[in-house]
């Protein structure tokens, strides 16, 4: 990262809270946070990402809800998940997460992928697909634990969130943070971030009574550069299917990286072992040899 | 078998026959007719094309050493689908053709249990009860076969991917389809040594279709005896009798 300052917001008019992505670069790893609290699902962070992308539009399905599609789509990598949830006493809590790419710190679609150079891991945590070097196996999809990469049958590539990689990568905020009116979604640095979410939680839970507040980061990826504020930390699978415990699928971690290259090499040696048997006990012949022209040669008793 | 399968194969044989040809000269066996010999010579190509389209994305750092082979990677995962369908369609003509003679019997068993004579090279002529194939080369026909439709179901939802059958159906076909093409990379290499340096004699089988006598007696004798009606040892001896009394000659 640069300490370039060209064109990061300072101030943003009616806009309330802190500056999204001030002072940003003061650490390498970058998060974004996004506080469910505050959201109110006007969705300008959905429209942001498809007009920064360039995305072409898509059309949206209707389910008597607010969400604009079942799910995230190739051209389409963020989504407001609506859910309505029933409380023990029967009240509704109507939640909204934003979703799209988590960014892991330890990226399963990465883990899973076979084509070299399809798919990086910038030191600052950005988790990004490179279209031009990705062969379409799809391996990334079944290796996320979030079900984020989308598959395009046109170009055969798999796309996802950038976190806008090319904003960051001049300084800028993503499109989604820039679009937020509320303040919901924050971009700075990731110790910033979870500071600001911890905090928030504590506020949630000391002043409007939430005692499961808290803060989503998942250790059992080693963490992510998306963090989620929650109502009831406890309880992430009613946010749209967030995952309690996300995990990489073991068939790309230990099979991957251990048990592939040694079985691998062990097929191999039957190569070598043949070779040797050859040299050692030497081929079966026909008994005995066929023609009187070739003499005795190796039938000696 | 059914009967269905044998007026099919029976068809096929004289079809093929009626095209290509097999010349079986003097003291010579007929061993593997045309239709035979063009099925398994469609099975080794596509099975070395999917063996190498795969080795590219079997692991990361084979990947710069194969995809280019077919054209890239997004070529290579876009081939190697079909090459196993390839693969998998001609190996189940040719076990439709070999289901029979490739049946396993007691004899087989004894065989297997008597697998470090045949390695050592202590046993020189086979057992006098191996037919037409003996429990080694069944032995790997039945693990194609296994390893077929584990290929084919494995390959079909790697092939259609997460987004039909879910991440965990992947995540274990993935395994499962390395597991089959381990123990058939192992297979394929003592296959081609027995097939070409490791019995002398039996290439041709598989590309003229021909044999000699001496190596039907040695290496499948109730086989020589079901074609020619003689004993295989007494024909053995008698050769080796004969070779005795031939002076040698020098060249």
């Amino acid at each position: 990262m640069t300490d370039r300052k060209t064109l990061q917001a300072e101030k943003i008019s009616g806009h309330s809270g802190a500056s999204p992505g001030f002072g940003m670069q003061r650490d390498y790893e970058v998060c974004k946070l996004v506080d469910t609290t505050t959201c109110i699902g006007c969705k300008a962070c959905e429209v942001a990402c498809v007009e920064w992308n360039d995305m072409p539009f898509g059309v949206t399905t209707f389910d008597n809800t607010y969400q604009t599609m079942p799910e995230t789509r190739w051209n389409f990598w963020n989504l407001i998940k609506f859910n309505e949830h029933q409380r023990e006493d029967g009240t509704i809590q109507w939640l909204m997460r934003k979703d799209q790419c988590m960014h892991c710190a330890d990226p399963g679609c990465l883990a899973a992928c076979p084509a070299d150079g399809a798919i990086v891991k910038y030191t600052n945590g950005i988790v990004d697909f490179n279209q031009e070097n990705c062969i379409g196996c799809e391996f990334c999809v079944s290796g996320c634990p979030f079900d984020i990469p989308r598959f395009n049958p046109a170009t055969k590539k798999v796309y996802k969130c950038t976190l806008c990689s090319d904003r960051v990568g001049q300084g800028l905020e993503p499109a989604c943070i820039k679009a937020c009116p509320t303040g919901c979604l924050k971009f700075g640095s990731k110790d910033d971030m979870k500071f600001i979410a911890n905090e928030r939680a504590r506020q949630l839970k000391e002043n409007f009574g939430m005692e499961n507040a808290g803060v989503y980061d998942p250790q059992s990826i080693g963490g992510t550069h998306v963090i989620y504020v929650l109502h009831d930390a406890t309880d992430p699978e009613r946010y749209g299917g967030l995952p309690k415990n996300p995990t990489i699928p073991w068939s790309y971690t230990i099979w991957k990286w251990l048990f592939k290259p040694v079985l691998g090499t062990f097929a191999l040696l039957g190569g070598l072992g043949v070779l040797l048997h050859y040299v050692a006990v030497g081929p079966r012949r026909p008994q005995p040899e066929p023609t009187e022209k070739e003499a005795t040669h190796g039938n000696g008793d | 078998m059914g009967t269905v399968i044998d007026r099919f194969d029976e068809k096929a044989r004289r079809t093929f026959d009626s095209i290509g040809r097999t010349e079986v000269y003097k003291g010579e066996l007929l061993r593997h007719p045309v239709y035979t010999r063009v099925l398994h010579w469609m099975v080794a190509l596509f099975f070395f094309l999917a063996l190498f389209s795969g080795f590219g994305i079997y692991l990361p750092w084979l990947f710069r050493w194969f995809t280019p082979i077919f054209g890239g990677g997004p070529l290579s995962r876009r081939m190697h689908p079909w090459f196993g369908v390839g693969f998998v369609f001609f190996f189940f003509l040719q076990m439709l053709n070999w289901i029979v003679p490739m049946t396993w019997c007691a004899g087989d068993t004894r065989w297997i249990w008597n697998i470090r004579r045949v390695v050592s090279g202590e046993q020189e002529l086979e057992p006098p009860e191996t037919g037409f194939f003996n429990a080694g080369q069944k032995a790997m026909f039945w693990e194609i076969v296994a390893g077929c439709i584990v290929y084919l179901i494995s390959g079909i939802i790697l092939w259609m991917g997460a987004r039909y059958f879910g991440g965990i159906a992947v995540a274990i076909s993935y395994v499962l389809h390395d597991i089959s093409a381990i123990i058939m990379l192992g297979g394929i290499f003592i296959h081609i040594y027995l097939s070409t340096i490791g019995e002398p004699g039996t290439f041709h089988a598989m590309t003229r279709g021909a044999v000699s006598e001496a190596w039907a007696w040695t290496f499948h004798p109730a086989w020589y005896k079901k074609v020619t009606g003689r004993d295989p040892r007494e024909a053995y001896e008698k050769a080796l009798e004969q070779q005795r009394s031939t002076p040698p000659k020098t060249s």
